[in-house]
């Protein structure tokens, strides 16, 4: 039996300029307790279906055919809320009560002004004849069962005290107060780190079993449909590319899209020299005026970045209104030390808040640091990059260039594209305006992008193609390192590929030496040659890919491995080998890996450039 | 909490210790003191002037002495409520404020609690119904609102309150009960003039209120988490009034502690077209004459306001918003 049948559906935005389909002659269903995934990219319509079905579309939107059939249970009669009106009675008692929904940013999703409690609390006033006392004690229960470890702690809580990760629980736990039929999950473990998103899958399907409801899961990412999804639904611009069971899909997916967007997706079984293909492949050209001054004397493989012992603390008041306040320090970057060779691309892995983005902040001397130092190399010899002032520091930019995470704010909105690309040449005062100009036209195609282009102003690009703009703002002064600093984890997998790709090339013909920082150990892996993993501000692995890949040592390497999901049916994830938080909390580490009182932890090598951090008399 | 409050308590004191000299300081700068401009009058007048009892006064009030003395005492004199004499109306400070500030703050009072009631409900009307004939409409009337000068609206509604309503032309109340004791007539009365001021004096305040609260709870009706609570199965009404109105509130109570100042200071212009017997026309009576201490007397009442004010607020923010009250702040 179908819980929820949606059939032809056709939801239009009205806009100045006329109304723009924004999906058409969508049918699925969703059988009762199984799980469907809606899978796409941005702007395939994914997430309008399901506010369609929840009657929550934004004011320009509506829905100009089709029937969503809902039947909560066999015994009920189906309902068409396609029909009911968006606020009216009917269809609030099915919202929040028979179909519950869960959003991607758990940051946001729950108001900062009333507590998990109050907010659990009002769906279960709302939908059930409880009194007050009534839904706290069921609020209270259903915060245990999301795996709270103090309810009763949890109910007086403010989102905004809680962790990603917690915060997303309370999000569960309100959705699923009331005992729905049908969850509809809209990305709820996009914005959350891997080891939490395995956790919150695990969470999703043990509620699932427990409740015995339906889930229609949306989301971008194959490798979680590959582990919790039945059924298998593909939107690409409004339409259904293709639809079946888990196994059809994956063992042979017919449509040449979904073949192109798992051909576009960074998996760890990938061959050397194995290049991902993107949906939409970009051409690149290097220009002769990029290529001038290349050369150097200094070979690949000579030291080009030296880290050392790089610590940086932040200092948080707590000024509680009764009491003493308390100042905690919080070291967010701890003794960290690596080196960076010529010409290799170094990764940097770990999960947010780990320090990996103030550390690469003090590599740029954007930020300073409590001690250690960073030294660069090259034919001048060595810079101690953090003693650098006035006329030198303004110099050595030309050699360390970044790309940032967010390509929407950080290209100037009122700037064209030329005079971004430019700026750079402009600040170092780099040649006559005839020189920008056939600079910048080199750099675009260097990117990919066409210089007609010029003239337009940033929001007229996609984000994959404003990347591409920052990319090319980086390399303007030629710079012969540039750290990268998660630069593509707000792009879709088929724009992933195209700059993924990108980044490899121009590695590899302009002779950069490349920091990419990530979160995403599939990503680190296809474009880094070695790869350091950061943990509480500390770096607990160093190695080259493969042993790294092959031979973790550390517990927080291996946990943060077994909680990616493959989009592989023969690789699934190990649920219950995540279900603890233990794994990044440094006093929970096994016996060599744990610090003493002494803190006497250190990276041990461990052989062929493994680094592990362990304790120091163990190693001797 | 209480720690918090006493240590707030205790930072306003060297403010003010620090604005009351600048207020002497600003009273002081004009040449001349209040007793030149007398003599100055006087003599224009043709009438003589008696040396001595120039002479006299200077002593009597202390303006010989220096700088720094005359101001001890007045200082001083304020802490124990005695706010100095005023030249031109011969009466201490305290018995020529009296009266008015209780009209003052009656008038003030009665303004703010009408544009709020008139702000917020035409505000949430304006953020729900985005681009509705309503909104629009009343947009265009708060805009109306917000472009009149105050004093050109006095003089219309004066118009329109005599010729429909036989209310007398100006001040509180009619003119038999000036400097009556009240009475229940003379309160009917001062209802029955209240209204004109208030509309004059509040039009613009509410406009200018509307358009904030609207485009805040727009900003806060955007939000996620207004999406989570529509798929909880709210209804429309009571979600907005719990979620983003309430979040819409900040910005009002850090309002609060521009508010209080104006309730002394507020439509001077307006106050002496409908010659109301309040006291912002008194200030600036007070600031052109030199009568310093009358004129510090009302500089000094802003100052404590504005600092009691913005305690007020930051106090009531606390208390509102949970963010303020928990988070940890980064240090340096």
């Amino acid at each position: 039996m179908n819980v929820l049948s949606v059939d032809n559906l056709e939801v239009e935005f009205s806009l100045h300029h006329g109304g723009i389909k924004a999906v058409r002659d969508v049918s699925f269903s969703v059988p009762h307790g199984r799980t469907v995934a809606l899978v796409g990219e941005s702007g395939s319509g994914k997430s309008v279906t399901a506010q369609a079905i929840m009657q929550i579309l934004p004011k320009a939107a509506r829905i100009t055919e089709g029937a969503i059939t809902f039947r909560a249970s066999g015994s009920e009669s189906p309902v068409d809320i396609a029909s009911l009106a968006p606020d009216g009675e009917q269809i609030r008692a099915i919202r929040g009560g028979m179909i519950s929904m869960i959003f991607q940013e758990p940051m946001v999703s729950l108001s900062p002004l009333h507590t998990v409690g109050n907010q659990i609390c009002e769906s279960v006033l709302l939908h059930q004849q409880a009194s007050r006392q009534a839904a706290r004690g069921i609020a209270r229960d259903m915060l245990d069962r999301v795996g709270f470890p103090d309810p009763d702690q949890a109910m007086k809580t403010y989102p905004f005290e809680l962790s990603g990760g917690l915060r997303q629980r309370a999000m569960i736990a309100t959705a699923l107060v009331c005992r729905p039929a049908l969850l509809i999950a809209d990305e709820p473990t996009t914005a959350l780190d891997v080891t939490i998103q395995a956790q919150i899958l695990n969470l999703i399907r043990d509620m699932q079993a427990d409740l015995g409801m339906a889930v229609l899961l949306i989301t971008h990412d194959l490798g979680v449909v590959a582990n919790v999804a039945d059924h298998v639904v593909v939107m690409y611009h409004g339409e259904i590319m293709e639809s079946g069971s888990l196994e059809t899909i994956f063992r042979s997916p017919g449509h040449p899209y979904l073949q192109a967007l798992m051909r576009a997706i960074p998996h760890f079984d990938m061959k050397p020299d194995e290049r991902l293909v993107p949906v939409r492949e970009i051409r690149s050209s290097v220009g002769s005026l990029l290529q001038k001054d290349r050369k150097t004397s200094l070979g690949p493989g000579s030291l080009h970045l030296e880290v050392n012992g790089i610590t940086r603390s932040f200092m948080i008041r707590n000024r509680p209104l009764f009491g003493k306040s308390r100042t905690l320090e919080n070291r967010a970057v701890d003794r960290v030390s690596f080196n960076v060779y010529r010409g290799e691309c170094f990764g940097l892995v770990g999960e947010s808040g780990c320090g990996k983005t103030t550390l690469s902040r003090i590599l740029m001397k954007a930020l300073s640091p409590d001690a250690g130092s960073v030294t660069f190399h090259d034919e001048s010899g060595a810079t101690d990059v953090l003693g650098l002032q006035d006329e030198d520091l303004f110099g050595f930019r030309r050699k360390l260039q970044f790309v940032f995470q967010d390509p929407f704010s950080s290209l100037n909105p009122r700037m064209t594209v030329f005079d971004i690309i430019r700026e750079p040449l402009v600040i170092h005062r780099i040649g006559d305006s005839d020189h920008h100009v056939r600079m910048v036209r080199e750099l675009m195609e260097l990117v990919g992008l066409d210089s007609r282009f010029l003239n337009r102003y940033p929001h007229s690009f996609s984000g994959g193609q404003r990347q591409r703009l920052g990319i090319a703002r980086a390399l303007a002064l030629k710079p012969e390192l540039i750290i990268c600093d998660e630069p593509v984890s707000a792009l879709d997998v088929s724009i992933q590929a195209q700059i993924l790709n990108l980044l490899k090339d121009l590695g590899s013909e302009l002779n950069l030496t490349t920091i990419f920082i990530s979160h995403n150990l599939a990503v680190v892996d296809y474009i880094a040659d070695r790869i350091a993993v950061m943990s509480r501000g500390r770096l607990v692995e160093i190695a080259p890919k493969e042993m790294l890949f092959n031979d973790p040592r550390h517990p927080y390497t291996r946990s943060l491995l077994g909680a990616v999901p493959f989009p592989d049916l023969d690789k699934p994830l190990d649920f219950d080998a995540v279900m603890d938080e233990r794994a990044s909390d440094p006093s929970a580490w096994p016996h060599p890996y744990r610090g003493g009182p002494a803190d006497n932890l250190a990276l041990v090598d461990v052989g062929n450039g493994h680094h592990v951090q362990m304790q120091v008399e163990i190693a001797r | 909490m209480i720690g918090y409050i006493l240590k707030r308590i205790l930072v306003m004191i060297p403010t003010l210790i620090v604005i009351s000299i600048l207020v002497f300081a600003i009273i002081q700068l004009p040449p001349g003191d209040y007793l030149e401009t007398y003599i100055a009058e006087l003599q224009s007048q043709g009438e003589s002037v008696d040396e001595s009892k120039i002479a006299f006064l200077r002593a009597e009030y202390g303006l010989d002495r220096p700088m720094y003395q005359q101001y001890l005492v007045w200082a001083s004199g304020m802490l124990v409520g005695d706010f100095g004499y005023s030249f031109e109306y011969n009466l201490p400070v305290n018995e020529v404020i009296g009266d008015r500030m209780f009209l003052t703050i009656a008038i003030s009072v009665v303004t703010i609690l009408f544009t709020w009631m008139i702000a917020f409900p035409i505000g949430i009307y304006s953020a729900t119904h985005q681009y509705s004939w309503g909104d629009y409409g009343l947009s265009f009337i708060g805009f109306i609102g917000l472009a009149t000068p105050n004093f050109l609206l006095a003089l219309v509604m004066l118009y329109l309150a005599n010729v429909y309503f036989g209310t007398s032309i100006g001040g509180l109340m009619d003119p038999e009960f000036i400097d009556q004791p009240w009475s229940a007539r003379k309160i009917i009365s001062v209802f029955e003039h209240l209204w004109i001021p208030v509309i004059v004096i509040g039009t613009s305040g509410t406009a200018a209120m509307i358009r904030r609260l609207r485009a805040n709870l727009l900003d806060e009706l955007q939000k996620q988490y207004v999406v989570t609570a529509r798929a909880k199965g709210m209804e429309e009404r009571k979600l907005v009034r719990k979620y983003p109105l309430r979040m819409a509130l900040n910005f009002f109570v850090s309002d609060i502690g521009s508010l209080l100042p104006s309730v002394i200071s507020g439509a001077e212009i307006t106050a002496i077209v409908l010659s109301l017997p309040t006291t912002g026309p008194m200030m600036l009576a007070a600031l052109q004459s030199q009568d310093m201490y009358l004129a510090g007397s009302f500089l000094m009442f802003l100052a404590v306001l504005t600092v009691a004010g913005v305690l007020l607020s930051d106090l009531l923010l606390v208390a509102l918003d949970p963010r303020i009250r928990l988070q940890g702040e980064v240090v340096k």
